[in-house]
């Protein structure tokens, strides 16, 4: 069943990838399509929205990463035993659970004209507001600071469980030897965290790339196409109001596929090794 | 422990984190406080530009109108006839497919496990196309049972890698000393290894489940009318509808936040536990 919903339908994707097609059959329930070979390739290359997007996906991948430092930090915060604390951590916890659609609702309301707060806000400190998902340079910005609300959210719990397994008596050993604060965090606590680390920067990773819910609520491309990320521009060549070019649809999302596949097998890899030790 | 415990540190600080917690936790809230608040603001509150003030009064027929006015009613329910079979199918099967890759050494046992967790990383879009063409054919586009299969289907992937861990850690001798009383191999998955399954069994679905209610490229891809869509589309076609009307826009986010919210509270442990067990593992 695997395979017949997820394996088959990579294959046919590629295949498809060299296709020009409309997602059509005729009336004898044949394939209609045309093949183009590296055609829908080559004209990626020239399509400067297929360019805006490459560059979305990146800026999405390099500040994603923030969601590490930051959730590190909130995780260190609030690793205390007080009363009710575990309220607290629940409570933070919760913009993950929340579904993106939801998030996206939100932070479009926070964002919003004229009397969303963050338009307030740069009111008051610039003397005029910013319509922040309105204005083609700063959207993608703004999308991803919401983006960035659930997934500190996640590597926050992530290392939170990390802190707890860390190995109270070396602690104990370095504040001995008179290690504080940040070096006692970089020598000491980071080097034990590494397997959080690892899964933090897998699902970010993923995250970042996946990112299709936040657009389309917030902004469906928008404005002119400038806060497209590939996996949104894929959908909206293949069902949207661009008509249906499944072949080039299915081009984009090869080159995605392919992109995300470096990260995969380096995470295959790890556990490859990792199953060989044992 | 990392970092120092707060009740060695001096009064004073102690003081200041007390206070910084409730804050910090209000400042990182905030937006969603906010949402909750609109909700329940009557609109001419907004329309006279309270925005923040004091609502004049708490306007739960915010709520009452969704439900009468919009099918978000229906909405919910779709978003239940998908979720349900999914956890079910996709827990029971990753249960044999676990089972089978983490006691039966054969061949392609490890080929197969990789398989499961590339498939797990796989962007969604790969598939859309030729998913989205099968469940046509199939005549399945448009109902709830074309968008679950394929959620069982892929959500068996990150299951099974789940559920093979978690049986692999398992103690073995139990199976074996079960084989050696010569109880057949089926006898020993159904009354040796699924009752130990249980905390698993419990945080998979929970996992589960949140993910499915919370998608919405697939529904968005696989349903289209009132009659199919799960909440997450719905609310997305209701938000084109209700163009700056925000306290609807509020109250529609409120609701459909509110079955996963309600999970993650009633199953706080296991929830926390499927994220970083099978995770970390």
């Amino acid at each position: 069943m695997f395979g017949v919903y997820v394996l088959w339908p990579i294959i046919q994707s590629v295949t498809l990838s060299f296709y020009d097609w409309d997602g059509l059959y005729n009336k004898d329930g044949e394939f209609m399509g045309r093949f183009v070979g590296m055609g829908n390739y080559s004209e990626l290359m020239t399509d400067p929205a297929f360019e805006t997007s490459l560059w979305n996906n990146l800026k999405w991948l390099v500040l994603y990463m923030l969601a590490l430092p930051i959730g590190l930090f909130i995780a260190i915060f609030l690793n205390q035993t007080v009363r009710g604390i575990r309220l607290y951590k629940s409570l933070f916890f919760f913009p993950f659970v929340i579904s993106q659609v939801v998030v996206g609702l939100i932070f479009a309301w926070f964002y919003a004209p004229n009397f969303g707060l963050f338009y307030l806000l740069t009111e008051n400190v610039f003397g005029q507001g910013t319509a922040i998902l309105a204005d083609p340079d700063l959207v993608t910005y703004g999308i991803i600071a919401a983006g960035l609300w659930p997934q500190i959210a996640y590597v926050m719990i992530l290392y939170l469980t990390g802190l707890n397994n860390v190995a109270p008596d070396q602690i104990e050993a370095a504040r001995l030897d008179g290690a504080k604060g940040w070096r006692m965090l970089w020598y000491v606590v980071l080097p034990q965290l590494r397997p959080a680390t690892f899964i933090a920067v897998i699902v970010t990773v993923i995250g970042a790339l996946r990112s299709f819910d936040l657009v389309s609520i917030m902004t469906n491309g928008g404005p002119f196409g400038s806060s497209r990320v590939l996996s949104y521009y894929m959908f909206e060549m293949a069902l949207g109001e661009y008509g249906f070019r499944m072949g080039y649809g299915a081009a984009i999302a090869v080159v995605l596929f392919l992109i995300m596949m470096v990260f995969i097998s380096g995470f295959i890899w790890k556990m490859w090794r990792d199953e060989k030790e044992r | 422990m990392f970092p120092r415990p707060i009740q060695k540190s001096s009064t004073a600080a102690q003081w200041v984190y007390t206070i910084a917690l409730p804050i910090a936790l209000l400042i990182w809230l905030f937006p969603l406080l906010g949402v909750a608040l609109t909700s329940l603001r009557p609109a001419s509150d907004l329309a006279q530009g309270n925005y923040f003030g004091m609502p004049s009064g708490i306007a739960w027929e915010n709520y009452v109108y969704i439900f009468t006015e919009t099918p978000i009613g229906q909405y919910m329910v779709n978003s239940l006839w998908v979720t349900i079979p999914t956890v079910i199918g996709a827990v029971s099967l990753s249960l044999m497919t676990g089972f089978a890759l983490a006691v039966y050494g054969f061949r392609a046992n490890i080929l197969v496990f990789f398989m499961f967790v590339a498939g797990n990383f796989v962007p969604f879009q790969i598939l859309m196309v030729p998913v989205r063409d099968m469940t046509l054919q199939l005549g399945m586009y448009d109902t709830w049972y074309g968008l679950a299969l394929f959620h069982i289907a892929f959500q068996t992937g990150f299951c099974t890698l789940f559920m093979r861990n978690f049986i692999k850690a398992l103690p073995f001798e139990l199976i074996e000393a079960a084989r050696v009383e010569g109880v057949s191999e089926w006898r020993i998955f159904w009354y040796i290894v699924l009752p130990l399954m249980r905390p698993a069994i419990a945080a998979l679905s929970v996992l589960v489940f949140t993910f499915i209610w919370n998608d919405f490229f697939w529904a968005t891809v696989l349903t289209q009318g009132v009659d199919s869509q799960p909440i997450t589309a719905g609310l997305s076609s209701l938000n084109g509808q209700w163009i700056a009307q925000w306290h609807l826009v509020s109250a529609g986010s409120i609701l459909a936040a509110l079955p996963p919210v309600a999970m993650f509270f009633l199953m706080q442990k296991h929830f926390i536990a499927g994220l970083t067990l099978g995770a970390v593992k």
